[in-house]
């Protein structure tokens, strides 16, 4: 048994209705996992909802939370995945005082070196822009901090699996929602390292 | 579309609007309620209203308590295997569910609970008797759901009996506004039989079945552990021909005793803390263990890193999220405990295991000399709680349902007790109610009436529920009552005893007079403290006609044996 911690990101499919997110939540919290980032959307099919939700647990734990998730009555199936596995993505912006730029300070470089974009030019403020990693967005927060940044805010993980199956081909009626089987887990087991 | 209501009937009420609380009522009969257990307030109202004119149909049972409520329906449920419906209303009423809620989830009792709400304008707003009831229960029910249009209230309904009582059952809250229950629509009424996000019961994998079925085959030492999951799947028959044509040794859970009988020879007896000597002992000997329907709970498997680790492990289960929770199962056999031991069957080969089986009689005759004679047959004055069990038992001929509460006497009542039928044994496992007996008892043997029904309960937990003498006084109805007085908490304090020096912090119970609150209820009672008199009472007790309360002095400091204590292996089992 792989008792060290690691990241996974844990996709979740289920119906759009009051209440799974709560459900879903208190499975971690029970265990006293702390989630670490959260993002919910719609997924490709209309009125299927996925959560993509970034933990550190070891795996074991996780093979377990994922299988207690799934037991929740809405939850059509879930999911989880080791970062080797997925393609994945955040959203930072960034405020700064319109000064920050006046000076000649070399924003634009920071900006240029960074890949990031400018969103917004106000009165008194400019927005910047930047998507990646979490490495990376930090790297520009700490680039951009000396010059006064005013907030910040950066998203939760999105995140695709590196596989050419769609979660339709799960799902596809009359198998819709077909159970996660233990034959399925103990495969996803095998392929993460 | 399938509507127990006359087709007849039915279609006046397309045409008809009828409120959310009819509509409730008119759901109820049509998933075929005929019983509920329950407790009025404001906001549940206009349902108690409209149940008023269906009581020839849907007869309400008043507790004395909304925990009493609860656990009536769980008794109910679990002496005839239906879904059991219990009605509160908001803030407090609701609150008052939690405990059974959660008792109902862990030991997977198939329940449809159902709250009145504030107006949905004012939910949020900190209302007279406004809870989050949907929010507080979520973690402990299997699926919950408010409703604030009335026309909701049919398919709501129908979802939860379905998901209730499908697949691993468990408890569903149904909460309803109180505008819902008032506001008029057409109705008509269809039963739910698919949810496309769930499904109950899992496909078997064939090529677990013959992984299994070989491993059983070459075993020499195998050994079957079955819990509720056998009952609840209505796996007894299989269960039996499974054991009998391989001749495998057999160990219940205390949720799944009864579901074979007491004296079947392969019946080797109880598992856990408190069970028997040679199921525990030998769980760390056999070479290839099989679960069926059971959850590894620690009360049973004591310290999980030395559970059986030189057996192979078959685990036939419902519940995806209970194969490998605790015990890494070797062939994990997911799906229905009835349909996975037929297909087993199927691939066994007959066999015998005369010496296996031996070892098992040889452990019962170690501890018949150390632990069972002794508290069977004592032969100090004063009673244990053993022979009292032992004598009901021989007098009723394993035919009673015995439900019991939480302690040292329910583990004595579970070891001792004996059964020919299943659906016999009702205790609170999982969660450890204490309170838990009295209420079951009484919905026991609502569900179950022409069978004898006696409750089993300590001093201590007698007292949680006390009140709901009350709902068997003005029911009427025929429970037997049994407290076996420590006069302390005796479970607590044998660990006090045994863990804590003998500090025996707040477990000395001074307790009333038992027969007088009875005699305020109208329930005659009697109470001994001598031999001599036992098995008059005893008579007397089982025979008399209508409620009787038996209360029985014991020995204040015996104690329950053998035990494997907290955080030992099952092998380390103590027998004294
Ligand atoms: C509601 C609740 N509170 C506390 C406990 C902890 N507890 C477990 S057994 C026990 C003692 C029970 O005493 P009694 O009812 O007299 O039965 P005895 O053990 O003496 O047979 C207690 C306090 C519990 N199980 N349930």
């Amino acid at each position: 048994m792989n008792v060290t911690k690691k990241e996974f990101t844990i996709s979740v499919f289920s119906e759009n209705h009051v209440g799974v997110l709560h459900r879903i939540t208190t499975i971690f919290t029970r265990r006293g996992i702390n989630i670490e980032s959260i993002t919910v959307s719609e997924s490709e099919i209309h009125g299927v909802h996925r959560f993509n939700i970034v933990v550190t647990e070891t795996e074991d734990h996780i093979k377990k939370v994922v299988k207690q998730i799934e037991k929740q009555i809405e939850v059509l199936r879930s999911f989880y995945y080791p970062l080797s596995k997925i393609i994945y993505q955040e959203i930072a912006l960034y405020k700064l005082p319109i000064k920050a730029v006046q000076n000649g300070a070399g924003i634009e470089q920071i900006i240029r070196d960074n890949h990031a974009r400018i969103l917004t030019v106000e009165k008194d403020f400019l927005v910047i822009e930047k998507t990646g990693h979490k490495g990376e967005t930090q790297a520009l927060f700490e680039q951009l901090e000396p010059f006064g940044l005013l907030e910040f805010v950066r998203s939760g993980r999105v995140a695709l699996a590196k596989s050419a199956k769609s979660f339709k081909d799960y799902l596809k009626v009359p198998e819709l929602g077909k159970r996660i089987t233990e034959q399925e887990v103990r495969e996803m087991a095998e392929k993460i390292d | 579309m399938e509507s127990a209501i006359e087709p007849a009937k039915a279609k006046i009420e397309k045409k008809l609007k009828i409120s959310g609380s009819e509509a409730l009522v008119r759901s109820l009969l049509a998933e075929g309620v005929d019983l509920m257990f329950g407790y009025p307030g404001g906001a549940i109202m206009p349902v108690y209203d409209a149940m008023y004119d269906f009581q020839d149909q849907l007869h309400h049972v008043l507790t004395r308590h909304e925990q009493g409520a609860i656990h009536a329906a769980q008794g109910f449920a679990r002496a005839t295997g239906k879904v059991g419906v219990v009605l509160a209303t908001s803030g407090p009423g609701a609150t008052n569910l939690i405990t059974g809620i959660a008792d109902a989830m862990i030991d997977s009792t198939p329940l449809v609970c159902i709250t009145g709400q504030v107006f949905s304008t004012l939910l949020g707003t900190d209302a007279f008797q406004e809870t989050d009831v949907v929010g507080i229960s979520i973690p402990v029910t299997k699926w919950n759901h408010q409703v604030t249009r009335a026309e909701e209230i049919p398919e709501a309904i129908a979802k939860a009996f379905y998901i209730a009582k499908s697949g691993r059952p468990g408890p569903v809250l149904i909460d309803i506004t109180k505008d819902a229950q008032v506001q008029e629509f057409d109705f008509s009424y269809k039963k739910c039989e698919e949810i496309r996000s769930y499904h109950p019961i899992p496909a078997l994998d064939k090529s677990m079945v013959e992984k299994a079925a070989k491993l059983i085959n070459e075993a020499k030492k195998p050994y079957l552990l079955f819990g509720q999951g056998v009952i609840l799947s209505h796996a007894e028959a299989e269960l039996k021909a499974f054991i009998e044509k391989t001749g495998i040794p057999a160990a219940w859970t205390i949720l799944g005793l009864s579901a074979l009988e007491s004296n079947h020879p392969l019946n080797v007896g109880m598992l856990g803390m408190h069970g028997n000597y040679g199921p525990n002992l030998l769980t760390n000997d056999c070479d290839v263990l099989i679960a069926v329907g059971m959850r590894f709970d620690d009360r049973v498997t004591g310290k999980v890193s030395d559970y059986a680790t030189q057996a192979k492990i078959i685990h036939l289960e419902v519940d995806p999220s209970e194969i490998d929770k605790i015990i890494k199962a070797d062939v994990p056999l997911l799906g229905d405990a009835k349909i996975g031991l037929k297909a087993l069957l199927e691939k066994v080969k007959p066999n015998e295991h005369k010496e296996w089986l031996q070892r098992f009689r040889d452990c019962d005759k170690k501890e018949y000399e150390k632990v069972i004679k002794d508290e069977l047959y004592p032969s100090k004055p004063e009673l244990t709680m053993g022979e009292v069990i032992r004598m009901i038992a021989e007098k009723t001929a394993g035919d009673a349902i015995i439900v019991t509460d939480v302690g040292q006497h329910q583990m004595v009542t579970c070891r001792y007790s004996k059964f020919i039928k299943s659906k016999s044994n009702i205790t609170s496992g999982g969660l450890g109610t204490m309170g838990f007996c009295l209420p079951a008892a009484i919905g026991a043997k609502m569900g179950a009436p022409d069978r004898q029904v006696i409750g089993v309960i300590g001093d201590g937990g007698f007292q949680m529920t006390i009140q709901e003498l009350g709902t068997i006084f003005q029911t009427e109805i025929d429970v037997k009552i049994l407290i076996l007085n420590n006069q302390f908490l005796g479970m607590v304090r044998q660990w006090q005893q045994m863990f804590f020096d003998k500090r025996y912090s707040a477990t000395e119970m001074v307790n009333p007079d038992f027969q007088k609150i009875s005699a305020g209820y109208g329930i005659e009672s009697r109470k001994i403290d001598s031999r001599d008199v036992l098995e008059d009472a005893i008579d007397t007790f089982l025979n008399h006609k209508g409620s009787y309360l038996l209360e029985v002095i014991v020995g204040k400091e015996n104690n329950v044996f053998p035990m494997v204590p907290a955080g030992c292996a099952v092998s380390e089992i103590i027998l004294e």
